[in-house]
């Protein structure tokens, strides 16, 4: 079976468990919900003043709530020792990663999709840019969050203080594309500067992270 | 020098053992283990509370790297843990599906099949966290033998079953034997496997202290 066929059938597998419990969705909602709702209240900003801040307000928003589930990303494979099932079989590391990384970025994507037309409501917001970059920039930047997320998930996901260990790794590998996230949602939203360094800086990011996480992801699955 | 790794070359014993050690920082979980498992025989794993028993299994599986020495293992393994290996929020039959597609195993009849050989109905409209403790311990077998491994590993099957249930199991094994496995199965319950064990090996502290060759 090849590995992009395999990669599916953990997707499968991993949107079936998550339709069955919502764990993942029910969190990341409700975080990035109320994250929103708190900054909506901490400021007052006009128009303009919303469309400088929000870029900011909107990817931290989602970096902790995209903490707060791809912390469980690995939770159910680690119960009842499914993942040692998974290893016995000798079935292909990266079919695992890749799975399970393009479910995390589906319930993040998701919830993003979700929350963005209230962030819009209460922000005020209409982009001044292009909205097929700024869907592009939505993208790359997601991803960016979900596959080093993922990664740094499985790394934690046997230690025992894995729920702190995950930030103190993600957050400072994730800065470079936090700041393109923001730049290039900032330089859309006002119109007054060009993302495209921006853009080409995630996508680069993304495609380095990619990479590597693919080729540590084994050795990461077969540590004790 | 440290190998836990299927070897197809190795076929007149299914499992070679040579002077394995496992440390957990300085604790000694195994100390200088050495054995051969015929292929056909049924080798029970005898021993008190960490003792070693599971550790070595897990070595056996690859699931864990010995400190020192080797392991070789011929054919294909199927793993039973202690735990069920089993996704809760899965059916019995979506739960097999699973794993035999990780195997390449396509055909839906294949999975049916195997949860009527362990005598578990597959059309069963109920989660695996639904099922009673032997049903779980059915399918976990179930799981385990799927892609017909040379080479079973079994991790107190027995336990937290009632008597049918256990009474069952071990007639699973019993006909996973006549069809040629290798089957080792640590248990604290050795009258159950007394008279099916061909082999059988005591451990305690990390170290074989018994190891005796021919039904009991």
């Amino acid at each position: 079976m090849s590995i992009l066929t395999l990669a599916l059938v953990n997707l499968r597998k991993d949107l079936r468990l998550e339709w069955r419990s919502r764990d993942t969705l029910n969190a990341l909602g409700f975080f990035a919900l109320l994250v929103v709702v708190i900054f909506s209240f901490s400021f007052d900003p006009n128009a303009e003043e919303s469309r400088r801040i929000a870029g900011g307000i909107f990817w931290v928003s989602f970096v902790f709530a995209a903490l707060v589930a791809l912390n469980q990303a690995w939770a159910r494979e680690l119960r009842n020792q499914v993942l040692d099932a998974y290893r016995v079989s000798g079935a292909s590391p990266a079919a695992l990663f890749i799975g399970k990384a393009v479910g995390n970025f589906l319930f993040v994507a998701i919830i993003e999709a979700l929350v963005s037309p209230l962030f819009v409501i209460f922000y005020n917001l209409r982009a001044l840019g292009s909205s097929w970059l700024l869907a592009t920039v939505f993208l790359l930047g997601t991803w960016a969050l979900v596959i080093n997320g993922t990664f740094f998930a499985a790394l934690c996901a046997r230690t025992r203080s894995r729920e702190m260990m995950l930030p103190l790794l993600l957050l400072p590998i994730s800065l470079p594309a936090v700041l393109a996230m923001v730049e290039a949602t900032t330089a859309l939203l006002t119109g007054e500067a060009d993302p495209g360094m921006w853009i080409k800086l995630l996508a680069g990011y993304d495609i380095v992270f990619t990479t590597a996480s693919l080729m540590l992801f084994e050795t990461v699955l077969h540590s004790e | 020098m440290t190998t836990a790794t299927p070897n197809p070359t190795a076929v007149a014993s299914t499992v070679i053992l040579n002077h394995v050690s496992k440390f957990f920082g300085r604790f000694p979980a195994l100390l200088g283990i050495s054995s051969t498992f015929a292929q056909g025989e049924v080798c029970a794993l005898l021993g008190g509370n960490g003792s070693g028993k599971s550790t070595l299994l897990r070595i056996i599986a690859g699931l864990a790297r010995p400190s020192d020495g080797s392991v070789q293992v011929a054919g294909r393994i199927g793993y039973m843990a202690h735990s069920s290996m089993l996704y809760d929020e899965m059916s019995g039959i979506e739960n097999l599906e699973y794993t035999a597609a990780l195997y390449g195993i396509a055909a839906r009849e294949h999975c049916v099949k195997a949860m009527q050989d362990v005598g578990l109905d597959p059309e069963l409209p109920r989660l695996a966290r639904d099922y009673s403790q032997g049903m779980r311990q059915r399918l976990s077998l179930a799981r385990a033998i799927l892609h017909d491994p040379e080479l079973l590993l079994l991790d107190e099957p027995f336990s937290n079953v009632d008597t049918a249930s256990a009474a069952q199991m071990l007639t699973l094994v019993e006909q996973l034997k006549a069809r040629g496995k290798t089957i080792v199965v640590v248990t604290h319950q050795p009258e159950l496997v007394r008279t099916l064990a061909d082999h059988s090996i005591v451990l305690a502290n990390g170290r074989i202290v018994e190891e005796k060759r021919g039904r009991a």
